[in-house]
């Protein structure tokens, strides 16, 4: 399985995702330039973390436009999976490949910290080493990760299973004090319909070594080669 | 036409060197080095290169006393920072710079160009930027302008650190009324980079082709030198000197800037800082013994209508001057432009010793680089300040009484020990994936992937508080709590970096303060070994409500060798029920020099500052420096933590808080008025608080006798509440201090927050 690691301009995360996939997971990685407008020979197509075009205008609504995003969509539509870790996340969900919108956090500030995550969904390509309800350390660092839907949207997206992280606990338990910018549900990772797409606020590869106090990040990553394998 | 056929400054002006912030000899210096009259232009040059900012015109003869040499220095003072070799090929790039004039105008973007302004001294070494630290003063928080600039300089570091995806790993925080006015903004970056890739600022090869790559060139931060050389006066607004940042653009540099040093045709580096493009081009050339001929009309530009002056002076963020191989300017170029950055040929490396500018072909200045370069150099008279020892007395019979648990909240409560969550939560301090441990622990520890065999630790360290009372002192327990930090986590100090923030050096009283700070950091680092690689000074730090007190900040990296066989490197809470409570070092034996004097107890729980800060026992320090080293490598600490702000009382709650976990122990308490408080509470001494298994405390002990350092057993991990009890006073039976952990943690975590939060 070939990942691929968008590098906008701006992305701070590009080569600690490429560092995860190549030296941790030992799958191959190459980064791919925001401004090709095609892909390489890819499985997986990951949009790091970062501030693209300096967040300006609004987080992601810049890169959103850029040349590799039409390829990314043509990518998407035909199954290809596509990985939104944090600013990846924004600009999926301001290129409409993920539905709904990242607001500020209700702090208004930027936050980084390490928290708990629930899984919500482990039947989809990302997330097939986990199981349900497994509650994960994972750290976020953002100003804008609100998620936000209307509530028929929101209905939809939990029916469908769509809402594949939340926040909670260390228990597991869905607290107001275990939300940290204030998204609605709870809400930390979404995927499209389809299953293929998928975004989410916290960062897997800050969480995929025990050097850096949680490997619990590594097992998305490894869902992906068994997604890999079940596909073969 | 010529220079020479220009008018002249002073046909132009009255006392033209008022306007270019100079003295009348340093006017007639100039004319000398010239052997004429500067025009307008020339002197405003002079006017920022012979800034204080620029030119430490007040304090280089007294920095010369500093030791900047050791087997792994590599590049010392003089450079855009220092560098050290860390071993196997490895260097890393370490300095520290204030911004407190901008700060103090402009919180936000003040310590937002801060954080771009090292990041780039660090590029211009060739290093990639791996850490941020900050050192920050405030007034105190409950004067909502103390407020206002905390958190406006907190959001300018989160806002340009985060974007530009430097991890901000560590800092400190001290409030105090004199920084009310006038915060201290002091950053510091660590790069790492290949030995053989270390770049230089000297410029060479005549017929080389000088570029500007970066941002466009706009008319911020003109006389920002000028600026910061003088004192902050209430009625001018000098916003306009402050630059703006564009932390997008500086990441797009960083990327760029090692892109085009990858290619090897780049012969010499250099930020544009202070003084722009005047400072970078008339150092490089001074540096390397040439020359260099400019013409201004291809500086790309923001704004029309710019002045020759104006382009020289600007002091427009994001953009590096380097001198590079004649005929690869159009492969550097390319790389700007991929990138999104500009890149433009400005003139050529000539072998006569001239910076001579011109704009569109008209002569703008011709001017010996070194002449600029190299700046007057004072030794100001120096004078103790009057009624400074008046202060050292303590007599503890006088304090009233305050329960030991009561003292211990209020400490725990107080800003400048209280968590700083609220402040690194808004830092990205993880992005890189090399914060082994996080923010908030006595030093930050960075594994190298590159490297994996080693880890680094930073830490930074300093006390206006003792700096008030006695400015030896306060410079040698800032060198000495740093080193403590670092072996603390069983890393080796291998260097420093520091800040020296003072008010105006032509006051003999400050001065005599500046002197003896540079003595006190000179005799603690060759006590240590530890090399001063680099650093800033930053005077006329005063306003309308008074000076600040000398305040030297230390910022020291350290190695830990072999990271990767270190079992556990120890952070500072207690890690296991059961574990055995030891403390080493000085303050351990029977006649501890434990003082109030200075104290942080003194300060929080009885509002006053006074008496002698601790002296340090540096031969001691050197010992029990090792001893942690070596402690650390043998697996034997499970958490360690050095004793400094509320001494031994803060740093075992500390302890407990950290690790969730409580802890009894037993201390012996002198008898006499006050001594319990100052057991409890002094500070001094060279003393680390660590935690061990049972089954390694006779190993711990028999190193510590074979590095003569005292040690004592005092207690026991376990429970959920601090007990320090009495071995020797106080009513049998009846603990000093008897407290839920839960209650310490929440003074501990509130006492900052609370600031934070309120308007």
């Amino acid at each position: 399985m070939r990942f691929g690691v968008v590098i906008f301009p701006g992305s701070t995360c590009d080569q600690d995702c490429l560092y995860v996939i190549r030296k941790v997971l030992g799958a191959p990685a190459v980064p791919v330039w925001h401004a090709s407008s095609k892909l390489p020979e890819v499985d997986v197509v990951i949009l790091p973390g970062g501030f693209s075009y300096g967040d300006y205008l609004r987080a992601g609504a810049i890169a959103a436009t850029s040349p590799v995003m039409g390829a990314i969509r043509r990518f998407a539509q035909e199954g290809g999976l596509v990985l939104g870790i944090c600013n990846g996340f924004q600009i999926l969900v301001e290129a409409g490949l993920l539905p709904g919108a990242l607001l500020s956090n209700l702090s208004t500030r930027f936050l980084c910290r390490t928290v708990h995550v629930r899984v919500e969904n482990p039947h989809t390509p990302f997330t097939r080493a986990y199981h349900q309800g497994q509650v994960l350390r994972l750290p976020i660092a953002h100003a804008a990760g609100r998620y936000y839907a209307p509530s028929p949207l929101l209905t939809e997206l939990e029916t469908r299973g769509q809402v594949v992280f939340r926040y909670c606990d260390e228990a597991g338990q869905t607290t107001p004090e275990a939300n940290p910018n204030g998204s609605v549900h709870h809400i930390a990772g979404i995927c499209n319909e389809r299953g293929n797409v998928l975004g989410l606020m916290p960062h897997p590869e800050r969480s995929s070594e025990s050097a850096l106090g949680s490997e619990d990040g590594l097992l998305l990553f490894h869902s992906l080669l068994l997604q890999a394998e079940a596909v073969r | 036409m010529s220079v020479r056929e220009l008018p002249t400054a002073q046909e132009s002006l009255r006392a033209p060197w008022e306007l270019a912030g100079l003295t009348p000899e340093e006017y007639e210096e100039i004319c000398r080095r010239l052997g004429r009259e500067p025009n307008p232009t020339e002197l405003a040059m002079f006017g920022v290169m012979w800034s204080e900012h620029c030119s430490y015109k007040h304090s280089r003869i007294v920095l010369q006393a500093l030791p900047t040499s050791g087997p792994r220095i590599l590049r010392g003072p003089g450079e855009n920072a220092g560098v050290i070799d860390i071993g196997d090929g490895w260097a890393v790039a370490f300095k520290m710079e204030s911004h407190n004039h901008p700060s103090a105008v402009d919180p936000f973007n003040g310590a937002a160009t801060g954080v771009g302004g090292i990041i780039r001294d660090i590029l211009a070494m060739g290093a990639r930027p791996i850490a941020l630290l900050d050192s920050l003063r405030f007034g105190p928080l409950e004067d909502p302008r103390a407020r206002r600039m905390l958190r406006g300089v907190v959001c300018g570091i989160s806002t340009y650190g985060n974007d530009i995806g430097v991890p901000t790993v560590g800092g400190e925080v001290e409030t105090g009324p004199w920084y009310t006015k006038t915060p201290l903004v002091n950053v510091a970056c660590l790069g790492l980079l290949r030995v053989e890739s270390i770049a230089t600022s000297r410029a060479q090869g005549p017929g080389n082709l000088v570029m500007v790559v970066g941002a466009r060139t706009g008319r911020d931060g003109i006389h920002g030198a000028s600026f910061a050389s003088a004192e902050l006066d209430e009625g001018r607004d000098e916003r306009s000197s402050v630059q703006i940042g564009d932390p997008f653009t500086g990441k797009l540099l960083i990327e760029a800037t090692l892109e085009a040093l990858a290619t090897g045709s780049v012969v010499a580096i250099q930020d544009m800082g202070a003084a722009g493009l005047t400072c970078a081009a008339s150092e490089m050339a001074a540096r390397g013994g040439v020359g260099m001929v400019l013409d201004l009309e291809h500086v790309p530009r923001r704004e029309t209508g710019m002045e020759p002056v104006e382009v020289l002076l600007s002091e427009s963020q994001e953009r590096m001057l380097m001198v590079i191989r004649r005929g690869a300017e159009e492969r550097i170029k390319e790389i700007f432009r991929r990138w999104g950055l500009e890149a433009e040929v400005l003139g050529e490396v000539v072998r006569e010793k001239v910076l001579r500018v011109s704009d569109g072909g008209t002569p703008v200045a011709e001017l010996p680089p070194e002449a600029l370069a190299e700046g007057p150099r004072y030794k100001p008279e120096a004078r103790e300040p009057a009624g400074l020892q008046d202060f050292w007395p303590l007599d503890l019979s006088e304090l009233p009484e305050v329960p030991p648990g009561e003292a211990l909240l209020t400490l725990l409560a107080d800003p400048d020990i209280a968590s700083k969550e609220a402040i690194y939560e808004q830092y990205d301090h993880m992005v890189q994936l090399r914060t082994v441990i996080l923010p908030g622990a006595d030093a930050a520890v960075l594994r190298l992937p590159e490297c994996p065999s080693k880890a680094l630790a930073l830490a930074v360290d300093g006390k206006g508080r003792y700096g008030v009372l006695d400015p030896y002192r306060a410079a040698v327990l800032a060198v000495s709590e740093a080193a403590a930090n670092l072996a603390c986590c069983g890393a080796q100090p291998l260097g420093v970096t520091d800040c020296l923030n003072f008010a105006n050096p032509e006051d003999p009283e400050v001065f005599w303060t500046f002197v003896r700070s540079v003595e006190g950091l000179s005799d603690a680092c060759r006590a240590l070994d530890i090399p001063i690689i680099g650093g800033n000074v930053s005077f006329y730090n005063e306003s309308s409500a008074g000076p600040i007190p000398p305040t030297v900040v230390v910022a020291m990296v350290g190695l830990l060798e072999d990271a990767h066989r270190i079992p556990r490197i120890p952070s500072a809470g207690f890690a296991q029920e059961g574990d055995r409570i030891l403390l080493v070092g000085s303050g351990a034996g029977s006649q501890p020099p434990l003082t109030l004097g200075g104290s942080c107890y003194l300060k929080a729980v009885h509002g006053q500052v006074r008496g002698r800060p601790p002296e340090v026992d540096l031969s001691m320090h050197r010992r029990l420096l090792r001893l942690m080293i070596e402690a650390v490598r043998r697996g034997l600490v499970r958490s360690s933590h050095d004793c400094s702000d509320g001494g031994f009382a803060v740093a075992l709650a500390e302890c407990c808080i950290l690790g969730r976990l409580g802890a009894h122990v037993q201390v012996a308490i002198p008898e006499g008025k006050g001594r319990r408080e100052e057991i409890l509470f002094g500070e001094g001494g060279s003393r680390i608080l660590l935690s061990t298994s049972p089954e390694a405390v006779q190993s711990l002990l028999s190193l510590a006798a074979e590095h003569d350092v005292p040690v004592q057993v005092l207690g026991v991990v376990g429970g959920d509440r601090l007990v320090i009890g009495s071995m020797n006073s106080g009513i049998p039976g009846q603990p000093l201090l008897d407290l839920p952990v839960r209650d310490l943690e929440e003074a501990w975590r509130n006492g900052f927050r609370r600031w934070m939060e309120e308007a």
